[in-house]
């Protein structure tokens, strides 16, 4: 965005600080823990009213475990998350389940997590199974309906079951049930990633006309950088359950400073063959190491072309660090601004 | 044919006499002719490939493009002579191989093919490779079967491949299994396969849609270096136009079973001829741009037991007129130089001209398609490699 988050409104709804999240790994006949996957290791960040935080990264690097943090699917192992000042780890039943209606899911898969033996109308309407109080009895298949035809779906196919529906109309469900209970804040856990291309620019689209309309805030959770830039405001870069460079999204896709994110970049195929031969593409050696045993120092040392002794040494800190025009949050030691997408 | 042991320096010395068979034409390896299949289910036939045809010369890199049923990985699986026989069933046309139809060869004669000729990269490593026996058992079985090695000489090449692909300490993981390897590693491996017996033709079925982006890179990378070394033909099946743009030289692009256009990819990506293929460039969000609302393509494919009358994107298309409902579906005609399109309206559409206005809106095409959406469609399923009875695009 060129006019630096100008249109939104610099209110907080959502804080993370310092989320943990370490799942033991046990083995033996005893099944004793022998060592933990530090999946989520001290990340934080605000997300604020109406805005989209994109979070990108490969596959093990935690995203999805954050965004399940934020559901509170997961139990921390340690941080606090904050959602319109209230302590969301410290709250208990009804308290609990108040809070829920306010920051809700989109799955990934919209094949597994819609239940195929409910129809459409029993999926969108069961919120509010929980929540009686949202709609009154008597409304809320017309409530459903008013759903449907929100996210593009003929009113009309209440009694339908998920098998009846194509991928990017299952996804449109999913969606639908997510705005049932008038959220503020919606955690996109790869929504479009098991769409196909001309499927899929139809749901982006969707998110960001419900996002228009509603005022929702979302946590847009995705591995393809193309459409986390489409989408987002500010975008987070994660490796291995650390947020590495966060900004918005003129400052990382214009301007990044960690080696990792450039790379990230510049390894993203361009729909463009002219580009071919012109662009530079920076070629990461190895896979990602192992979460349950994670290089001292920078995280990503053993794969960063820049690393030197200090980075298997000591840790650098996600603080802002200049980006030629600007400071944005990353954490290199050798942070420096490389242009990677022209 | 024997082997000595330690052939590793210079492979293709022993593979001249093998080669002898098959010698290509003027470099075309490969040529699809018509090619129909269709599957017989329960629930009605649902055709899966409608006329498919094209050349690979050698050396060249064509990619297929095609959303989730659009039949592109059928046509590689045709082309292997992998199908399942029922329910499917090839219904007409050929598949030459240096100029001899090899779908009229008996299923020994095919084996011969399948694998020292032609041979195929799988999407999915993990479910492709067999979890019960050692990478290098799996690599070194290529050259047990086709070439008669004894095990420890085929082992000796399946290391040298493996090295050959980069995979680390080769000789101490020849006998490690496919789960303890990463994702892109298994897909190294797979390759391995794939090259070991030096296949002229190789087609890659989605080759990277499961990796890491960064990884992604490092595949793509050495397909272009082992094919660039051995000269071979690629045939790159994907859904990706990124990874498209970086590597072919020829693209056909795939809708309901049948090319809709082919095109040197420069030409593709400047000035698409048919309104699909326009139609996903346009969709697709750009990472160095930040874009506005995206103009995605209205509906959904068609299901293939139901393909739609006239031409079968019709009823997604902003440009349709009456003759392309009621017409049958346009073939394949040359539009320009080197460049096919099946489109009444292409030459229009390449000039730009007035005369091809919109003539539905967004909207109306919406309208169009609910009646279309009441059959379960045939995209969906996250079912990796049987692309074509589930559908569904992979994560």
């Amino acid at each position: 965005m060129s006019q630096p988050l100008a249109s939104i409104t610099q209110e907080v709804v959502l804080k993370a600080e310092n989320l943990v999240k370490h799942y033991p790994i046990k083995a033996g006949v005893l099944r004793r823990t022998v060592g933990h996957v530090n999946a989520v290791d001290g990340v934080s960040f605000e997300l604020y009213k109406g805005e989209t935080l994109g979070i990108v990264g490969e596959s093990g690097c935690g995203k999805s475990t954050l965004g399940r943090m934020l559901m509170r699917l997961e139990e921390p192992t340690a941080g606090k998350l904050t959602f319109d000042g209230v302590d969301v780890y410290s709250q208990k039943g009804a308290d609990m389940r108040r809070l829920r209606r306010d920051i809700q899911i989109v799955f990934q898969d919209p094949y597994t997590s819609l239940n195929p033996r409910m129809t459409v109308g029993d999926i969108v309407g069961e919120p509010f199974d929980i929540h009686t109080d949202v709609v009154p009895k008597g409304g809320r298949r017309q409530r459903v309906q008013e759903l449907l035809e929100l996210v593009g779906l003929n009113p009309e196919h209440i009694n339908r079951y998920p098998h009846q529906f194509s991928g990017g109309q299952r996804q449109r469900i999913g969606i639908a049930r997510g705005v049932a209970l008038n959220p503020k804040v919606i955690i996109c856990d790869e929504p479009v990633s098991a769409l196909d291309v001309s499927v899929q620019a139809q749901v982006v689209n969707l998110l960001k006309d419900l996002q228009d309309r509603l005022g929702l805030a979302y946590v847009f959770i995705a591995h393809d950088l193309s459409v986390v830039r489409h989408i987002s405001d500010r975008v987070g870069v994660m490796y291995l359950g650390k947020i590495v460079e966060i900004g918005d999204e003129d400052q990382i896709y214009g301007r990044p400073t960690h080696p990792y994110t450039q790379a990230l970049l510049s390894a993203v195929p361009m729909p463009d063959p002219t580009l071919r031969d012109v662009r530079e593409q920076i070629v990461l050696t190895g896979d990602v190491p192992s979460p349950a045993n994670p290089p001292s120092g920078c995280r990503f040392h053993t794969r960063c072309w820049m690393a030197q002794e200090i980075c298997s040494v000591e840790e650098p800190l996600l603080v802002e660090r200049p980006d030629g025009q600007s400071e944005h949050d990353s954490a290199c030691h050798f942070a420096e601004p490389r242009v990677i997408v022209a | 044919m024997t082997l000595s042991a330690g052939t590793g320096g210079a492979p293709n010395v022993e593979l001249l006499d093998t080669r002898g068979v098959w010698k290509s034409v003027d470099g075309l390896l490969l040529e699809v002719d018509q090619l129909q299949v269709e599957f017989r289910t329960r629930d009605g036939v649902a055709k899966a490939i409608n006329g498919v045809s094209f050349d690979l010369h050698e050396g060249e890199t064509l990619a297929v493009l095609g959303e989730s049923g659009s039949g592109k990985s059928v046509t590689a699986q045709a082309i292997m002579g992998i199908l399942d026989s029922p329910p499917a069933f090839i219904t007409g046309g050929e598949v030459r191989y240096c100029g001899q139809d090899i779908l009229k060869l008996s299923e020994d004669e095919r084996r011969r093919v399948r694998g020292p000729e032609i041979s195929m990269v799988f999407q999915d490593a993990l479910s492709a490779l067999n979890p019960v026996f050692s990478v290098g058992w799996q690599i070194a079985e290529m050259f047990r079967k086709h070439r008669g090695m004894n095990k420890s000489d085929a082992q000796a090449q399946a290391i040298r491949l493996m090295e050959r692909v980069q995979i680390p300490g080769a000789a101490q993981r020849v006998k490690a299994y496919p789960h303890q390897f990463s994702g892109g590693m298994r897909q190294r491996i797979m390759i391995a396969m794939a090259i070991a017996l030096d296949p002229a033709v190789l087609i890659a079925d989605e080759p990277t849609t499961a990796l890491d982006v960064t990884v992604q890179a490092q595949i793509m990378q050495l397909l272009a270096d082992l094919q660039q070394e051995r000269r071979m033909g690629l045939i790159l099946i994907t859904h990706d136009l990124g990874v498209v743009a970086d590597v072919a030289d020829r693209i056909a692009v795939m809708y309901a079973g049948r090319i809709v256009e082919q095109a040197d990819a420069f030409e593709l990506y400047a000035e698409p001829a048919h309104p699909y293929t326009k139609g996903l460039l346009d969709s697709i969000p750009r990472l160095d741009q930040k874009g506005e609302t995206l103009s995605a393509i209205g509906g959904l494919p068609p299901s293939l037991t139901n393909i739609p009358a006239g031409c079968p994107f019709n009823p997604r298309c902003h440009y349709a007129q009456d003759i392309c409902r009621i017409d049958p579906p346009p073939p394949l005609r040359e539009v320009g130089r080197h460049r096919f399109a099946a489109c009444h309206f292409s030459e229009l559409l390449l000039t730009h001209s007035p005369e091809l206005a919109v003539t539905q809106t967004t909207e109306e095409v919406e309208a169009h398609l609910e009646l279309g959406l009441d059959y379960p469609v045939a995209a969906g399923g996250l079912d990796h490699d049987q692309d074509m009875e589930r559908g569904g695009e992979p994560r």
